[in-house]
């Protein structure tokens, strides 16, 4: 699973809001094919180190290599037409355009827009329903599914999610997480960022926890599940 | 009954032009969040292009219109957004308001510049041809007209519906982070609006020429006219908006059909868009406060008591010595100088301190300088009276506008100037049409100041009176708590102010302030017209006034006198008349985005004079006891330009850059809320 | 009577409901926490109590008034005052001065008449502990101190009911040992404080009673030994554990088997 050059590779990176460091030197490797969680508590850098990957956010120093290739310089929209697709967190969906205008943007990503609405449907009869329907007005958990059909369609060759969950009841986050693991069935990397530890180190292969900017532990993820609660939850539980 | 048909027809061509124009307003507006004040301008602008390419060029009138709707305008508007507007939609809204002004007055001087005032006329389309339905005789022209409208709607319809790239401009609305996320471009979507746009304004510019004249004013207010119609739909929806530009094009009509065409109503006609827009605006639900806005600017340093008092005394006695050398007419421009930097005092307490925009500031002026002749009582009770009524407008003018965001205050008082200029200030009531005014000077304990030397002197009393008093007014409890609301709304709110009320008085203040330049300038000129306070000299006061800064009184101070000079310079080079719009239009799209202006540069200036050649100076003459800097540099109390002083941590303005996780939510599904 | 009851609030934004029918009461004198995932609609609670956002439907009672549609402005003199999750405090101020306005605005006309008194703006600093910090412009201070200095303002205005919207975050631990004790001793003053708050140590230590609000839902209330024995609770921030109770279990099998290409419909 190993083998070959990893899709992601983050080299001693870091990034600032102003004075403030947020990435202190991250490493991390994602090889190709893999799902990858990153856990970790609120500020740690999570978000902003996949704002630095995406594009939207320059780093102050270090390198990011996709597919063994630096992409230094690369804007968002390059990145996005060239196998990157990255569902940020809270806002991942249009409200104000209907669930087929929403998908029909996909074609961006460089697949035709039939394709995209028609793999979409297919796995999300409920979202066919919804068709003329605004994507605002639906609810959180069929938003989710809308954006989720982005990464279905556009067969990325790296999937970044950000809390997938926020917001959502359980049982609706763990059917989410039931789509990403057939997204990785088909071969496609996954890097997850994600509150729910345990939901996201359900569908994951490793796992890295991130506190104050860089990442202090990796591991298969049952080593650092044992480790989460009291992290999260402060003392013992 | 055939002359209601008649009138329903040409309302109905003046609706489908207006439709045009609001419908390109929407579209700049909703891409890219900035409401393009110039909109009128870049049409009356691209009716000489057409005028030069098919009269003067004699190019055939089709090739003409195609080359200026395909051609000039898409080309103009993509170099806009380009190279002006790009990132101004994240910008405070007076800032994209000074800049789109900017533009409004620069493409006036431009359009003076590059074709001089002269007789000029554009023809209908189909030379006048037309048909008959019964007794009514209808153009092909308007026929055109109404079919272009139609086209337009239909063709933005399939544009923002049918294609990926409508499709990306209506999802750059919603979030542009999101659509790169995407693989689409936000920047070629928010290039593409403002080229359609500008093309729309200049379709609406051509076909309404024939009707309106080619004229550098009416032409470029066509904008409020859109922005009346585009207010029913709220700026986002286009068919409320053409819903709108058909009523406003009907009423109009209908107005100068059965209102009076003379006495005091004749005005009516020319205000019926104002009124319309005024109605829509009351009828337009409570704005919620937002929370994560732009906090903690950095302003103009705040001077020491003392040395406010000193420097205004160094004006007075520096203006004494100068009105003693200066002929009668060098007076009478000192004095202007004197009522246009007080002017721009109240501009300072308004837009410096309170973040809002006034478009007709000269408009309140005109009001106290009116109320002064009316009252006709010479003395400080007078004067103070004739602020009073200034500001009691200026307070009724904010009051529809109460519940609303700055860029609805700042577009009424647009609106406020045009219903003064046209419907009040013409009125015989008032100055009368080409009329004017006596007015009597100033006296003081019972004596006139005769002489007009000593009453600029007591102009410029006045003005670092005012000075002063802001300056005292900003170290208080009023001027923190402007701050405060300028910097976070939602806190103030949550801390127990009614910011509806404060806002009024705010206005009222600005307006009363303004009222008081107005009135001591009537006394100046002793004899006043409604062309002294147009509506159109309100727009480079405030351009020069944020580009001399806004943000201190030193800035309104050097923007009087460059005001004053304006008109001075164009009868002496009356060739450059144009130029000079140019300069402080353009120069306003330059240099808007700093509010601290020219001002800001001089304190820096002082600064460092101060810090490295004075003490050179000091150290060689040990023996003088030092002295306060003399001059009009003031150094501020810690020097506080810059936003850091200190280094030890990060802070929080930085940190919320960092967006965090709930409100993201919240903004994104109150924006599906907001469409219903 | 509790001094705040809210009841059965329902806000909704298009189709997604950020709180869902949330139903708790708050007493003079305690401190209260409410905790919960991100996104499970805490401070959009927040807006509903301080009247930043209307509820879709519901109430909020104050002293046993409705106030569900009263204005901020409003409430706030009645004795309501809270802090920003994202910072709200005037940039172009000094810290100082940020205070002063509070009063001032606190005050209102009264204050015109009488100065307010600088002892009573060093005292509300000093009692904050950002003192040194007074003459400093309040967009270059660190983020727990301009916390700070909103919880100052917000004293300002005398309230009885204090709410604060993650309050320690970018305070170090010493300072939030001294926050913890801050807050025991305006609940010993008669005050109501409600706190988000993303530190569970120092939940866990200063509340009386904890609120766990999950998907806008309030899920459990109790005393912070109850809340943190509560499996729901645990669940809600974690995410579901197995079926079986190992939550260190994961069964690699059931992930990488392939699953069926069909999910079950949402409800």
């Amino acid at each position: 699973m190993t083998m070959g050059i990893p899709i992601l590779e983050v080299m001693d990176l870091h990034a600032a809001y102003g004075r403030i460091e947020v990435l202190r030197g991250v490493d991390l490797v994602l090889p190709r094919g893999a799902v990858v969680a990153l856990l970790g508590p609120n500020g740690a850098g999570k978000s902003t180190l996949l704002k630095v990957i995406s594009g939207q956010m320059k780093p102050t120093s270090g390198d990011i290599h996709m597919a063994g290739v630096s992409v230094e310089g690369a804007s968002t929209e390059e990145l996005a037409r060239n196998g990157l697709c990255t569902i940020p967190e809270g806002r991942s969906v249009f409200p104000n355009l209907t669930v087929e205008e929403n998908l029909k943007l996909v074609s961006y990503a460089g697949v035709p827009a039939d394709k995209v609405l028609e793999t979409a449907y297919a796995y999300f009869p409920r979202l066919d329903q919804r068709r003329h329907q605004l994507a605002g007005t639906m609810s959180g958990g069929e938003q989710q599914m809308l954006a989720l059909s982005r990464a279905l369609a556009s067969d990325p060759a790296l999937l970044m999610l950000d809390e997938l969950s926020m917001g959502l009841a359980p049982l609706i986050v763990e059917e989410l997480y039931d789509t990403v693991a057939q997204i990785a069935e088909t071969g496609v990397s996954i890097l997850v960022v994600e509150q729910f530890a345990r939901t996201a180190l359900r569908v994951s292969d490793y796992a890295a926890v991130m506190t104050g900017g860089r990442i202090v532990a990796t591991g298969e993820p049952d080593e650092i599940n044992a480790k989460m609660s009291d992290v999260i939850l402060g003392g013992a539980a | 009954m055939s002359s209601l048909l008649s009138f329903t027809v040409l309302g109905i061509f003046t609706g489908a032009a207006y439709a045009i124009a609001a419908s390109g307003l929407v579209l700049t507006y909703s891409t890219t969040r900035i409401f393009n004040v110039a909109h009128g301008a870049f049409g009356m602008v691209m009716a000489f292009v057409y005028w030069d390419f098919s009269q003067r060029q004699h190019i055939p009138a089709w090739i003409s219109l195609g080359l200026v709707l395909l051609v000039v305008a898409p080309l103009v508007g993509l170099f806009v957004q380009r190279f002006v507007t790009r990132g101004l939609g994240d910008a405070p809204v007076s800032v994209s308001l000074v800049v789109t002004v900017g533009l409004f007055v620069g493409l006036i001087g431009l359009a003076q510049q590059i074709w001089p005032p002269a007789a000029r006329s554009v023809p209908q389309f189909f030379n006048q041809a037309g048909f008959a339905i019964g007794s009514v005789f209808v153009t092909y022209h308007q026929l055109l007209t109404i079919f272009l409208s139609a086209m337009v709607a239909a063709g933005l319809f399939l544009l923002l519906n049918r294609t990926r790239v409508g499709t990306a401009m209506r999802a750059s609305v919603d979030n542009p982070e999101l659509l790169k996320l995407y693989g689409g471009q936000p920047g070629v979507v928010a290039a593409l609006a403002w080229a359609i746009g500008t093309s729309l304004a200049a379709l609406a510019g051509i076909l309404l020429t024939p009707v309106i004249g080619l004229d550098y004013y009416d032409l470029t207010l066509l904008v409020i006219n859109a922005y009346a119609a585009a207010m029913l739909g709220r700026l986002k929806s286009l068919p409320l908006t053409f819903a709108g530009a058909m009523t406003l094009g009907i009423l109009q009509s209908y107005a100068v059909a059965y209102l009076p065409s003379s006495g005091d109503l004749s005005g009516m006609r020319a205000v019926i868009p104002t009124l319309f827009l005024f109605a829509v605006i009351i009828l337009m639900p409570q704005a919620q406060l937002r929370v994560g806005q732009v906090k903690g600017i950095v302003s103009a340093p705040l001077p020491q008591v003392r040395r406010s008092l000193v420097v205004g005394a160094a004006v007075v006695v520096l203006v004494a010595l100068l009105t003693l050398s200066l002929s009668s007419s060098d007076v009478l421009l000192a004095g202007t100088a004197a009522t246009y930097a007080m002017v721009m005092l109240s501009l300072v307490l308004l837009t410096g301190y309170g973040g809002h925009v006034s478009l007709a500031q000269f408009t309140f002026a005109g009001v106290g300088a009116l109320a002064w002749a009316k009252l006709d009582s010479p003395n400080l009770l007078g004067l103070f009276l004739a602020a009073l009524i200034a500001g009691a407008v200026g307070a009724l003018v904010a009051l529809p506008v109460l519940r609303l965001t700055g860029l609805y205050l700042a577009l009424s008082t647009l609106a406020f100037g045009v219903l003064m200029d046209k419907l009040v200030f013409q009125a015989s009531f008032a100055f009368g049409f080409n009329g004017s005014m006596p007015a009597e000077r100033l006296s003081l304990l019972g004596i006139t100041v005769s002489d007009g030397g000593t009453y600029v002197l007591i102009m410029t009393i006045f003005f670092v009176a005012m000075a002063v008093g802001l300056l005292q007014l900003r170290r208080g409890r009023l001027g923190r708590i402007l701050i405060a609301m300028r910097d976070s709304p939602a806190a103030c709110g949550t801390l127990g102010l009614n910011m509806r009320w404060f806002r009024v008085a705010l206005f009222g203040l600005s307006a009363g302030m303004a009222g008081l330049a107005g009135a001591l300038f009537a006394g100046l000129r002793q004899t006043i017209s409604a062309t002294d306070f147009q509506l159109f000299a309100s727009l480079p006061l405030l351009l020069i006034a944020v580009v001399c800064g806004v943000t201190s009184v030193t800035g309104a101070g050097i923007g009087g006198v460059f005001l004053m000079m304006l008109p001075v310079l164009q009868s002496n080079y009356p060739r450059l008349a144009g130029l000079a719009f140019v300069v402080i239009g353009f120069g306003a799209v330059a240099l808007g985005r700093d509010p601290n202006g020219l001002a800001n540069l001089l304190f820096a200036l002082g600064r460092k004079l101060q810090d490295r050649l004075w003490p050179a100076v000091t150290d060689r003459m040990p023996a003088l006891p030092s002295l306060p800097l003399p001059g009009l540099l003031n150094r501020g109390e810690e020097g506080q330009i810059g936003k850091h002083r200190h280094d030890d941590g990060p802070t929080w303005t930085d940190r919320l850059m960092d967006e965090t996780q709930v409100v993201a939510t919240e903004e994104v599904a109150g924006h599906g809320a907001s469409r219903g | 009577m509790a001094l705040l009851e809210v009841d059965d609030v329902v806000v909704q934004f298009g189709g997604v409901t950020a709180v869902n029918e949330a139903r708790f009461a708050l007493d003079a004198g305690r401190v209260t926490g409410l905790i919960g995932p991100n996104g499970a609609g805490k401070t959009t609670c927040f807006n509903v109590i301080t009247g930043l956002q209307k509820p879709t439907s519901g109430h909020v009672r104050y002293e046993g008034k409705d106030i569900t549609s009263m204005q901020p402005h409003r409430r706030a003199k009645r004795g309501m005052a809270r802090t920003f999750q994202r910072l709200e405090a005037f940039g172009s101020l000094t810290v100082r001065d940020n205070v002063r306005v509070a009063l001032d605005i606190h005050y209102g006309l009264r204050g015109l008449l009488q100065r307010t008194p600088t002892s009573s703006v060093d005292s509300l600093l000093e009692r904050v502990g950002i003192a040194e910090y007074a003459a400093e412009r309040a967009d270059s201070i660190p983020t727990g101190t301009a916390r700070l200095l909103e919880l100052a303002r917000a004293l300002a205005g005398e309230p009885k009911l204090l709410l604060l919207d993650e309050p320690s975050s970018g305070l170090d631990e010493s300072e939030t040992d001294d926050f913890g004790d801050l807050l025991r001793e305006l609940a010993a003053e008669g005050r109501a404080v409600l706190m988000v708050e993303h530190d569970m140590d120092l939940v866990m230590t200063v509340c009386d009673e904890i609120h766990v609000l999950d998907f806008g839902h309030i899920i459990a209330s109790g005393t912070p030994a109850e809340i943190r024995a509560n499996r729901r609770v645990q669940e809600a921030y974690l995410g579901q554990a197995d079926e079986e109770d190992h939550p260190s279990a994961v069964d690699e099998t059931t992930v990488l088997d392939p699953v069926t290409t069909e999910i079950p419909a949402v409800r």
